[in-house]
């Protein structure tokens, strides 16, 4: 059993407190940076996409997870990242600052969509975002003279002051430098003070109203966020896949996020990671399964989409709070070993919610 | 009563054809614990929500300090020295104790984005500074063996409490109480008087509650004033106005 006595606030504040903590982040860092000089070339590459979905993964829980709000179209914020990248590259503007104009453009996107959706909440909002993916996706079709349309854009390699970027390796520290950048600056912001009034506005309106928090204003900095962030994955994917097609942006890469924060668990970062995880590598562990199932079977088309739905259908049933959830389970089983009760999760009710005002 | 903290006067409200607040004036003192009770429907609740602008006023005008609140937005109201506490708690269910405690104090800022996304020491010492106005709550209200548990898996009674701290969190110097001892059991009761008179006394913030607990009413409140359909029936203290004619009528249906 495991007990955090804490003798200063800084003890609570410590993100690596126990050995054990160090030992197992210092061994996953060490595994991260020894694993592209070990691993074949094509698990490089996967690799390397997992990091930049786990991004745009990233992204959508800041506002999924924390703000509460559905969005079915962040595809198109990946997108406008991507093509705003390549097209800057393209131009002649230098890696960095043509990622974090990409990143930038993304957000205005999603301020643009923000001030609006502010309004509606839930389904709606879902549909918006919905319709808003479309119309991207729709845009990048036809704006030949900048996205080249159907028959695609090609993106220049990466460079950094002559030095290419673009090997496998390089790529590959690059992205996993912005993913641990990107999640050191979400923890840091989820345990202060604007990352608290995110969960305000998600778990009561009313209550943060009261509390001075300026409900508007917060749900509009979270789709800023959320969408500079995919837009930031959206730079890097531009650079892993080679070649932008609009298709390469369309709903399903929205479906694949949204799964991901609710596989994952909303409301936790680490949830982000392992949804993302999950949702990137099923397409792979399938067509591993396939030469295990019968030849009628494995032909089916659809069968990926089908595994999709049904990996979230056992969640929603089985565990509503995500790998995250059975995460912190299965920890809190061995800390508190002999005495765990399975009571510690269960939610008491939620009382009278029907007299509840926005 | 010492001078005014809270002044309404001729506030009204209807929805529909039905006047829920019906031309209601009052003063709170500073210093004061002020009650209001009356039958369901009275207009309690909708006069705390008309104070702290969740309904838009028909007419009449709240003053608080002499400053006009009636047309303040919503999400200023804190900043003029007024937190509530909801009748069917309306807490961050996903949160811990403690960072709902955090959250009562959103009102003083902790420095811009950047720096909160680069945790410097600026925010660092800001975010100590408020965690220990949250340890002082914590201490006050009994908190701590639940400081670090989700709100959602708390019993109804500390939920109740834990709103109050978050309420007291956000340093007011109105206190709005709506139902504070509703589905507490009595010894949950008992402990709540005393923390409205140490709320009163030692942080020196003033408190109204809506209430329909007599005995917590009889023996915190200074005043009374007795509601019915959306207006003023009577105020006092506890002893008159539990002897006032018009009140047992209300109350009994004579």
């Amino acid at each position: 059993m495991r007990f955090p006595y804490d003798t200063a606030y800084a003890d609570s504040r410590r993100l690596l407190r126990f050995t054990g903590q160090k030992l197992s982040y210092g061994a996953l860092l060490l595994l991260l940076c020894a694993a592209p000089f070990v691993l074949p070339r094509f698990y490089v590459g996967e690799l390397t996409y997992l990091f930049i979905f786990c991004l745009a993964s990233l992204g959508l829980m800041v506002l999924t997870g924390y703000t509460g709000l559905v969005s079915l179209g962040h595809a198109a914020f990946v997108g406008i990242g991507a093509y705003t990248h390549a097209w800057l590259l393209g131009h002649g503007v230098p890696l960095f600052i043509s990622l974090a104009l990409a990143a930038t453009a993304s957000g205005i996107m999603g301020v643009v969509i923000g001030v609006p959706a502010i309004r509606i909440s839930g389904l709606y909002l879902a549909i918006v975002t919905l319709a808003f993916s479309v119309l991207v996706e729709h845009a990048m079709g036809r704006w030949v003279s900048v996205t080249g349309g159907f028959s695609g854009l090609s993106v220049p390699a990466p460079e950094v002051f002559g030095v290419s970027l673009g090997g496998p390796k390089a790529f590959y520290f690059l992205c996993l430098a912005c993913l641990i950048l990107v999640l050191l600056g979400l923890i840091n912001l989820t345990r202060t003070r604007p990352g608290r009034a995110l969960v305000g506005v998600r778990d009561s309106e009313a209550a943060a109203r009261s509390l001075g928090i300026h409900v508007a204003g917060y749900k509009v900095l979270a789709f800023k966020l959320s969408a500079a962030i995919c837009g930031l994955a959206g730079g890097l994917m531009a650079h892993q896949t080679r070649f932008l097609t609009p298709e390469a942006f369309s709903m399903m890469l929205s479906m694949q996020l949204l799964l991901a924060v609710v596989i994952g668990g909303l409301g936790s970062l680490r949830g982000a990671i392992l949804g993302a995880i999950v949702i990137s590598l099923l397409p792979t562990a399938i067509s591993h399964l396939k030469p295990l199932l019968s030849a009628r079977l494995a032909g089916q088309s659809g069968l990926e989409v089908f595994m999709f739905g049904l990996v979230l259908t056992a969640f929603v049933l089985f565990e509503p709070k995500g790998i995250n959830g059975r995460w912190l389970k299965v920890k809190a089983f061995f800390e508190y070993f002999p005495l765990y009760r399975r009571d510690t999760f269960r939610r008491t009710k939620a009382y009278m919610r029907s007299e509840r005002y926005k | 009563m010492s001078a005014p903290l809270l002044t309404v006067e001729h506030l009204s409200v209807s929805f529909g054809g039905v006047k829920a607040v019906d031309d209601v004036s009052f003063q709170v003192g500073s210093g004061e614990i002020f009650a209001i009770i009356g039958p369901n429907g009275a207009g309690k609740t909708s006069i705390f929500n008309l104070v702290t602008r969740v309904f838009e006023a028909g007419g009449g005008r709240v003053t608080m300090r002499g400053k006009d609140i009636t047309r303040v937005p919503r999400n200023d109201i804190v900043r003029f020295g007024i937190a509530r506490t909801f009748q069917n708690i309306e807490l961050f269910e996903g949160a811990s104790v403690l960072d709902n405690l955090l959250l009562g104090r959103h009102r003083f800022p902790t420095g811009n984005l950047l720096q909160q996304i680069f945790y410097t020491p600026r925010v660092r010492h800001a975010e100590d500074a408020a965690r220990d106005r949250a340890e002082d709550i914590i201490a006050l209200l009994d908190l701590a063996p639940h400081r670090n548990s989700p709100v959602a898996g708390l019993p109804y009674g500390v939920r109740k409490v834990v709103e109050i701290g978050r309420a007291l969190a956000a340093e007011p110097e109105l206190l709005l109480l709506d139902e504070p001892a509703s589905g507490l059991n009595p010894e949950e009761t008992r402990d709540l008087a005393f923390w409205i008179e140490d709320i009163k006394k030692d942080m020196g913030i003033t408190v109204v509650m809506v209430e329909h607990d007599m005995s917590l009413v009889a023996e915190t409140a200074d005043r009374v004033m007795v509601m019915n359909m959306g207006r003023v029936l009577t105020t006092g203290t506890p002893q008159q106005v539990q002897s006032h004619p018009e009140v047992v009528a209300a109350y009994l249906g004579a």
